[in-house]
């Protein structure tokens, strides 16, 4: 039992991570149509960016700062500038495969200018236990957990609450009507790019001291935040958060009471169940896309 | 005019070619760049100390040694193009490479050449395919798993024992020794756990490990996911010995893991570290030449090029054909030639037998808590 309990923990800390990128993945999608492939490789970067600032003499706390600014300027700003408007009027896929060839580059430039080698990453929650319940959790877990349910939590009250986020689910939701009434069309959809690129360098932030700082981390990252998004439901924000808790624990007890060996495949099975069950996601809404 | 030139060209051919049959040529296609670079630096360097030692003290049968170096890239594809090159200079006998994908796809090339390939890779089945050709620098897992057994049983004095390995030929190649062992020697496998490389969530399975209570843990895993699954196996609060091979108590897991690798043990064929007067003696001529402390790679470019001194001095004569037959079933004695640093003996496949160590991680440092002594 205390084990099931352990491993709900440690399943939720992942899952709160891939809810982060998943989130990012699906405002990408209602906003602009674009299936970043990239996202897995977006999450790997910033902890480089932050790397190098530590590098050349920042302490942690400044390197995280110059990080997610850079991250924002990179993987926001110039993703959008240099990759995504000049690809988007060629359609969904050609914009979906540079975003593949786009992880091809981050991830060998990092290879070229650090090193192929996992570097160590230093975690801004302090290691060691505290008991709940009786139980020793890792600080760690629940840091990651606390953190990416802040973050989640002040993403949808900008969405929801704020004239802002109306107008930024209004450019999403009918791109023409908002933009007749006055909606800022073009400048919410680089907002959404910015909040995108904030996401994933939290993410990075949070998940590095774990998985350590390699150019490969962001594969099976991509991937999981995929996974989760589309079972969540690819057009719904609460649904890519649902998505990602759920296979974070789906991975973890599978792991435990099903089979190491076949850990990787259960997450598969519950996607291929839900893509033919539930097409839009546990969550999503039935309508294709917007427009 | 044009027949000046002609006799010139001559004159520089005949003597050129009478300058290579005085030395010995050996051809080294190593690592030199990419991801093994350190690998292969550390190899070439040893390599170049060899020779420089050998060609002071007068060389091989009066003859001096020479060696070309090669750079694979860490890319067999690459490995086999340069292995090509390096046979089609007929050279005395071929070093490297050191990564065992690379062997795998050149050791044919070598065997079809009738050159003999002295290399650094580790992959069991790198000598089980039959090649009368290819020697070890380092131990196989089929020479170090039974060492690893043996360890956990006798001295662990563990009854009960879990597996976790990596699901690839590497891992695989370990378990399925290690488990055949522990069993014959009377250790229970408990728990039999496959991972995957890149794994980065070990809770699951280190949930398993807890459950399973075992006297002792063996962890065969790469270097980054050994560090990760000693940080959750301290998290988790697992006080069952650890112990690995060279993976698991590497110098990177070290840095990876930090307090989590304290207490970790680990089989080493060879290390820099061993207390052993004539190793230390390499240590310290290494270190001055190049200026930094070699790894074991270092050791296995220098132990391959003694190979060579060794078994020619034994035969009698520089004869590549024959050179293969010489060194099986041959034992060279670091008595005889200092240079070998440790009695070795080479068995009929090319895997050696020798001495090795038991290397216990102490804050943070490498710590040889025990030598190992040669099975047979």
């Amino acid at each position: 039992m205390s084990n099931l309990f352990d491993l709900l923990v440690a399943g939720l800390a992942t899952g709160a991570i891939y809810a982060l990128v998943a989130v990012g993945f699906t405002l990408l999608w209602q906003t602009s149509q674009t299936i970043n492939f990239a996202q897995g490789e977006f999450v790997m970067l910033p902890a480089f960016l932050m790397l190098a600032a530590m590098h050349v003499g920042a302490p942690f706390w400044l390197a995280i700062i110059l990080g997610i600014l850079l991250s924002m300027i990179l993987l926001g700003l110039a993703f959008k500038m240099l990759l995504v408007d000049p690809m988007m009027r060629h359609g969904v896929l050609p914009l979906a495969i540079a975003t593949m060839a786009l992880a091809i580059g981050i991830k060998e430039a990092v290879k070229q200018f650090f090193s192929a080698e996992a570097s160590p990453f230093p975690s801004i929650v302090p290691t060691g236990d505290i008991s709940i319940l009786g139980h020793a959790v890792s600080l760690q877990s629940i840091g990651v957990l606390i953190l990416a349910i802040l973050a989640v939590f002040g993403l949808t009250t900008l969405l929801n609450r704020t004239s802002l986020g109306h107008q930024m689910q209004a450019a999403a939701q009918n791109p023409t009507v908002a933009r007749i009434i006055g909606v800022p069309v073009e400048r919410m959809i680089l907002l959404t790019f910015l909040i995108n690129a904030f996401l994933v360098a939290l993410a990075s932030l949070l998940i590095t001291p774990i998985y350590l700082a390699k150019f490969s981390s962001g594969e099976v990252l991509g991937q999981a935040a995929f996974i989760a998004a589309i079972v969540g439901g690819f057009n719904q924000v609460r649904g890519a958060i649902a998505g990602g808790l759920l296979i974070g624990v789906l991975d973890n007890l599978a792991a435990a009471y099903v089979s190491t060996q076949y850990r990787a495949a259960v997450p598969m099975i519950f996607l291929i169940a839900v893509i033919l069950f539930r097409p839009q996601g546990l969550l999503g809404r039935a309508e294709e896309r917007t427009v | 005019m044009k027949s000046t030139l002609l006799v010139g060209a001559l004159l520089t051919a005949i003597t050129t070619t009478g300058a290579f049959a005085q030395t010995i040529k050996l051809a080294d296609v190593a690592e030199l760049s990419g991801g093994g670079a350190t690998v292969g630096t550390n190899w070439k360097n040893g390599i170049d100390l060899a020779i420089e030692e050998i060609n002071a003290k007068g060389g091989v049968l009066g003859r001096k040694l020479e060696v070309t170096h090669a750079d694979s890239q860490s890319n067999p594809g690459v490995a086999r193009a340069q292995v090509q090159k390096a046979l089609d200079a007929e050279p005395y006998v071929l070093l490297g490479p050191g990564y065992s994908g690379s062997v795998k796809v050149t050791a044919p090339l070598a065997a079809e050449a009738g050159i003999t390939q002295i290399m650094g890779g580790e992959a069991a089945e790198l000598t089980q395919a039959g090649n009368k050709f290819l020697f070890r620098t380092s131990f196989g897992q089929q020479s170090s798993m039974p060492k690893v057994a043996k360890y956990i049983h006798d001295d662990m004095k563990a009854k009960s024992v879990a597996v976790v390995w990596v699901n690839n030929d590497f891992g695989r190649g370990g378990r399925d020794v290690v488990i055949k062992e522990l069993e014959r020697l009377g250790s229970k496998v408990v728990a039999d756990l496959s991972t995957e490389a890149g794994q980065a969530d070990f809770a699951a399975d280190v949930g398993k490990i807890k459950a399973a209570n075992p006297d002792a843990v063996f962890v065969y895993l790469n270097e980054e996911e050994s560090a990760r699954i000693l940080k959750e196996l301290k998290r988790q609060g697992v006080t069952a010995p650890l112990m690995g091979e060279t993976t698991l108590i590497g110098q990177k897991v070290i840095e990876l893991a930090g307090d989590a690798a304290n207490g970790a043990r680990g089989h080493v064929g060879l290390t820099t570290d061993a207390p052993v007067d004539l190793i230390k003696g390499f240590r310290d001529r290494f270190s001055k030449k190049y200026n930094y402390v070699p790894d074991h790679n270092g050791l296995k470019g220098y132990l391959a090029v003694y190979m060579v001194k060794a078994t020619t001095e034994k035969m009698g004569k520089v004869d590549s054909k024959a050179f293969a037959d010489a060194l099986h079933g041959l034992t060279i004695k670091a008595s005889e030639e200092p240079g070998i640093l440790m009695d070795v003996t080479f068995d009929q496949n090319g895997d050696i037998d020798r001495q090795s160590f038991l290397v216990e991680v102490v804050e943070g440092k490498q710590v040889v808590k025990q030598v190992l002594p040669k099975v047979k």
